[in-house]
Order: C-alpha cells, then sequence, then structure tokens
C-alpha cells in the first residue's frame, strides 16, 4: 500500500473503471481493491469444493487455498480496524467461514469412515469404552441372578417383573409340554420377514433408550439393563422349574447372544456417557461429555447392526430351526465371533 | 475452550471461533425457526422418497402381480415379502444414511439445512468428525421421536404415572435448544457440534470509485461541488454511516429523496432538488473517510449520540 493519502480526494483522481485502484477515493477501498482479485480466487475455489469435494480442484488451486484462507483472514482483521464498508466486511466474514469450512471440512466422506468403522473403528471404540462394559455386564448377569431369586422366593414376584399379557403361557405353574410349545418353530416362513422387522424396531428401541438414559449419568441405563434382565432371569426359574433350562438356554442363545450382547453395548455407552459427565476429570462437563458422546455414538452405530442380524436370527434363524445343539452351536459361534471381533481383532489406527 | 463470546447483548447470536493456527472466524448461531423449518423440509423430503419409490414399484409390480394372481403360487408371494422387505431396509437406510452423507458432504447440510441457509460446524474449531455428525444424528431418535410418541400417548392415561414421568423426561430432551445459549439440541451436546449460518454473500461494488464519490463530490448530473466541513461531518456516526450504505446499495431512488432531505435538515443545509443521488454519495464518501480516519487513531464513533 502507498503513503496516506486523504489528500487526494481533493485531488485529481479520475472517473475510471472500478479495477482501477488509483480511481478510489477512500483508502480503504484502495486495500479492498489491492486485494479483492486473491479474495474472488478464493471464493471460486471454495465454491467448487462445495459442489463437488477436493477431486474437481486442479494442484495449483489446492495448493493455493490455506495461503488464500490466511490472506483473506488477515484482510478481515484488518479491514475490521480500517473499513467501515459494511458490505465488504460482510463478505469478508462470509468467505473467511466457507473457507474455514473447507480447510477444516470432514475429511472422510461417509462410505469411507463406514470401512474404517467395519476394518477397526468399531472395535476400538468398544475397548475404549471396556470398563463401562464390565460395569454393564455385572450389572446384566445381577439382574438375571436377583429375578430367579425373586421368582424362586415368591411367585407373585414373576407378574410384577415380566409384563403377561392375557393368555400368555410362560407363567409359573404351566405345564411341562405348554412351556415347550413356546420354544418349539413354525411350519414355513411365511410372515417371518414382518416379524423380523418388528422384533428389530423393538430391540433397536430398547438398546437406544438403554443408551439415551446414560444422560442422567448412567443410572436410569442400569436400571433398565437390570429390569430386562431380571425378567429374563424370572422366566428362565420358570422354564427350569419345568427341567426345560437347556431347551430355554438353546431358544435364547441362537439370536440371544447377538442381541443381548448389544444390549449390553448400549448399556455400557450410555454408562459411558454419564459416567463421563458425573466425572469429568479435568475437562469441562460439555468437552467430557462430547469426547465419551462420539465414542458412545461409534458404538450405538455397531449395536443397529447387531440389532439387525439379530431381528433375522430371531425370526428366521429360531423360527427354524428346532435342534437344540444347533441353535447352540450357532448362537455361540456367534459369541465367540464377536468376541474376538470386538477384543482380538486390533488393526493398528490408520492415520488420517 | 476455544470460544469466546462476545459482549453486546444485541449480537446475542455472534460467536467467534479460534482455529487451530489462531485466526479468528467470525459465526453466527442458526435461529431455532430456521432449525426447525430445515428439519421439516428434511422429512418432507424423507417421506416423499419412500412413498414415490412404492409407488413406482407398486405400478411395475401391479400390472405383473395381476397376470400370476390366477396362478396364485407360493413364489409370488414370496417375491412380495422380499419386496415389502427391501422397501423397509431402503427406508431404514435412507432415513440414517440422508443425514449421515449429506452432513459429511462439502457443504455439512442436508438439503433442507441448506435452504434455509445454516450448517453444522463443531464447536471447537476443530474438523467436523464423522463420528461427531453419527453421534448427533444418532440422538435425535431420543429427542424428538420418542417425546413425540409419549406425546400423543401420555393424555390417554392408559400407561399412568410413567407415561407422564416420561413425557417430562423426553420434554426436557425436545425443549433443549431453549435452555442454553449456544442453542444446542442434546445431540449437539454429546457431539461437540453447533449449527450456525452459513451465509454466501457476493462481493458488492465500491463505492468510492464512481460517481460523485469518486470525484471528490463533484456531480456528474449539475457540476455542483459538494464539500462538507468537520462539523457538518460530525453530526453522524457509523450506524448512520452503514444505513446510508444500504440506501445507495439498494438502487432504489425513491428512497434517496427523504434521506437526503433529513439530512439537510440535520446539518442546516437547504435541500434541493433533482441531485440527491450525487449529495448522497459524496456526503458517504466525505463521512466514510473522515470516521474512517479517526478509527486509525483509535477513535470510534457508534452512532449519533455517542
Amino acid at each position: 500500500m502507498k503513503a496516506p493519502v486523504l489528500s487526494s480526494w481533493f485531488g485529481k483522481s479520475a472517473v475510471a473503471a472500478p479495477p482501477d485502484i488509483e480511481s478510489a477515493a477512500l483508502r480503504s477501498d484502495r486495500f479492498r481493491l489491492e486485494r479483492e482479485d486473491d479474495w474472488l480466487r478464493l471464493e471460486d475455489i471454495v465454491a467448487r469444493m462445495e459442489k463437488g469435494g477436493v477431486k474437481r480442484i486442479d494442484d495449483d488451486d489446492l495448493l493455493a487455498l490455506p495461503t488464500l484462507y490466511r490472506t483473506a483472514a488477515s484482510s478481515l482483521s484488518v479491514a475490521r480496524e480500517t473499513s467501515l464498508d459494511a458490505a465488504t466486511l460482510s463478505y469478508l466474514e462470509a468467505l473467511v467461514q466457507r473457507a474455514w469450512f473447507q480447510v477444516y471440512g470432514p475429511r472422510k466422506g461417509f462410505f469411507a469412515w463406514f470401512k474404517e468403522f467395519i476394518l477397526g473403528g468399531w472395535s476400538r471404540a468398544i475397548r475404549e469404552i471396556w470398563l463401562d462394559v464390565c460395569i454393564a455386564l455385572f450389572v446384566m448377569v445381577a439382574g438375571a441372578i436377583v429375578g430367579w431369586l425373586l421368582v424362586a422366593q415368591d411367585q407373585d414376584w414373576y407378574y410384577r417383573i415380566v409384563s403377561t399379557g392375557g393368555g400368555e403361557p410362560r407363567v409359573p405353574g404351566a405345564s411341562r409340554e405348554e412351556l415347550l410349545e413356546t420354544l418349539g418353530t413354525q411350519e414355513n416362513a411365511d410372515g417371518l420377514a414382518f416379524f423380523g422387522a418388528f422384533l428389530f424396531q423393538n430391540n433397536a428401541g430398547v438398546a437406544i433408550l438403554a443408551f439415551a438414559l446414560g444422560f442422567a449419568f448412567g443410572i436410569p441405563s442400569l436400571l433398565l439393563l437390570v429390569y430386562n434382565l431380571a425378567s429374563l432371569g424370572a422366566m428362565m426359574w420358570v422354564f427350569a422349574s419345568r427341567d426345560l433350562h437347556v431347551e430355554f438356554a438353546g431358544w435364547l442363545s441362537i439370536h440371544g447372544t447377538t442381541e443381548l450382547f448389544a444390549i449390553l453395548l448400549a448399556g455400557a455407552a450410555g454408562l459411558h456417557i454419564g459416567r463421563s459427565m458425573a466425572f469429568p476429570g479435568d475437562k469441562s462437563i460439555l468437552d467430557a461429555a462430547s469426547a465419551a458422546g462420539r465414542r458412545g455414538a461409534v458404538v450405538m452405530v455397531g449395536v443397529t447392526i447387531m440389532m439387525v442380524m439379530a431381528g433375522l436370527l430371531e425370526s428366521y434363524g429360531r423360527e427354524l430351526i428346532e435342534s437344540t445343539q444347533v441353535r447352540f452351536t450357532i448362537g455361540g459361534s456367534l459369541l465367540v465371533f464377536w468376541l474376538t471381533y470386538f477384543f482380538l481383532y486390533a488393526p493398528e489406527r490408520v492415520e488420517e | 475452550m476455544a470460544i469466546t463470546t462476545t459482549a453486546t447483548t444485541e449480537q446475542k447470536k455472534q460467536r467467534t471461533l479460534i482455529t487451530p493456527e489462531g485466526i479468528s472466524v467470525p459465526v453466527k448461531l442458526a435461529s431455532r425457526g430456521s432449525r426447525l423449518g430445515a428439519l421439516i423440509i428434511d422429512y418432507i423430503i424423507l417421506t416423499a422418497i419412500p412413498i414415490i419409490l412404492f409407488l413406482v414399484m407398486a405400478f411395475m409390480v401391479g400390472g405383473f402381480a395381476d397376470e400370476l394372481d390366477s396362478l396364485n403360487d407360493d413364489g409370488t408371494k414370496g417375491a412380495f415379502e422380499f419386496l415389502v422387505v427391501v422397501l423397509i431396509l431402503v427406508y431404514f437406510c435412507s432415513r440414517y444414511g440422508y443425514f449421515l452423507i449429506l452432513e459429511l458432504g462439502p457443504r455439512g447440510a442436508t438439503w433442507g439445512k441448506r435452504m434455509v441457509g445454516v450448517r453444522v460446524a463443531a464447536r471447537n474449531g476443530g474438523r467436523l468428525t464423522p463420528e461427531a455428525v453419527v453421534a448427533r444424528n444418532i440422538i435425535r431418535d431420543i429427542e424428538l421421536f420418542l417425546p413425540l410418541a409419549f406425546i400423543q400417548v401420555a393424555p390417554g392415561g392408559n400407561v399412568g404415572n410413567f407415561g407422564y414421568a416420561g413425557l417430562i423426561w423426553f420434554a426436557i430432551f425436545m425443549l433443549f435448544p431453549f435452555f442454553n445459549k449456544d442453542r444446542l439440541r442434546a445431540g449437539d451436546v454429546i457431539a461437540g457440534t453447533w449449527v450456525v449460518e452459513a451465509p454466501r454473500t457476493k462481493l458488492a461494488q465500491t463505492l468510492s470509485t464512481s460517481g460523485a464519490a469518486a470525484a471528490s463530490g463533484a456531480s456528474d448530473l449539475t457540476g455542483a461541488r459538494y464539500d462538507f466541513g468537520d462539523a457538518e461531518l460530525a453530526v453522524y456516526g457509523e450506524h448512520e454511516l452503514q444505513v446510508l450504505e444500504r440506501v445507495l446499495r439498494d438502487d432504489k431512488n425513491d428512497s434517496l429523496g427523504p434521506v437526503h432531505a433529513a439530512i439537510c435538515r440535520k446539518i442546516g443545509w437547504d435541500p434541493g432538488e433533482g441531485d440527491e443521488r450525487a449529495f448522497l454519495e459524496a456526503f458517504y464518501a466525505q463521512l466514510r473517510a473522515k470516521l474512517e480516519g479517526d478509527m486509525r487513531f483509535g477513535k470510534r464513533k457508534a452512532d449519533k449520540h455517542s
């Protein structure tokens, strides 16, 4: 820039085309005219990036982008102190903001992220919340035992723990045949797709609820886990009282290893958020919540996938496969698969 | 935290992000109304897509099915069931995929958000990560759809106190944006994001390169030269300058007259007629030169009262 030229608007500035810097009567307008080519180039690059990502930009422009961004940002801070041209200031503010979003935009699209999620991101997130997984597992086992013991002590408890509609055959005192029938199969696959979709909605609802309730410092998540597992424990007692515990476990295991694991993870993710809000350490509560929330969200994407699988297994697998042994084999091998995938499969994190 | 809040009460929405390399970027929080509008647009789109898909499928399959109906074999039934399952899956994927893919795109906004001119950004000035976008969208189910379900169920009284307790619990989620100054919904809290305005402004003309402003106050029309003294320029401040800038940029000739008259009255000139634009251009340029000159010495005059 030239020396101060306040006198120039009394002087000989001829009327000329706008790009002519000398024609501007105001110093702040000359400041702008000297730099606006860079701004317009930056705007052009940013507009193209917004349309189609980095691929459309040639190397020259891409190399120039950070420099142009910093130039525009420093122009903005100078203009704020020297210019009263509201239109230019708002243009610069918008431009710097847009450029910033491109320079610091998401580096990965959804599909790239999803690939990374399957190849390690999922299991990493679960290992990161291992403590919460352990707590949730303990609570679930405790809930099942409590449910069993309560019903064993006083059978009226069963009706309080398990929501029994009219005509529900699975109640204390039911005969062995009645119970065995509930563990049976259908003859063909008619309507099982709808059944599966329904089960998925239902189970995913429980999982999402377990996660969402984590906000209240995780306590409602734990209560939900206890309640659900207590009803399972109570039901287990009913079947065990007629010596059907192996059959019941098989009936449960074919989808249960996946479904209960998913509920366990959802509860753990909710608990993780609640725990990090209650004990944020040296971070602020908001920072702690968002760090925990991002880990929890990754786990929840996985939970959704597991719920889809559990819905399919529950509708098709359980209703078509009668043999307890086959049911155990499928459920057991899935459990082994999940455990291996989550806790043994730990590829190096790909540097971003 | 890399956030400073500007002190002025009138600009409650204004925030400054400090980027990792220390540049401050001004952002403006999106209003709750525009976010609701964006959400409604998004759900209209999300409802329309499966319906169109369903109609297209029904159209394609319908005629085919009539022919096969008489045969009434199991194969047709299976095929229909398969199609319905595909439809459910498409619906499920589009419901989550829509938000995830678009918010992770370069614009950081769904179509609805683009239409109302807002976008998602990371609150700490860093990169918007896929995890954050996933987190803020997963929570939406809890803060929007479960509350809506409870609102429908609770007044009926079928589920008793549990319904009301749930209603209150979820109402807290739903009304979350009203209880914090950054207008975060629960999903934003968990994800570390917020929603800001994404203005797309065009660079306007310089005002001092043409007309009377550039010709040191000389009018093209009459040849008269407007030259204002310090006392005359001292009556106005930055606010009035910006009002005048808007008038000049709007280019509506009928609004020039009243402004011209008002300024003349204020500075004690006799308002003439027919040369308002040149007068205002000259006044604008000279007032701005004076105020900007003072600014360089650290003297600012916010408006005519100060």
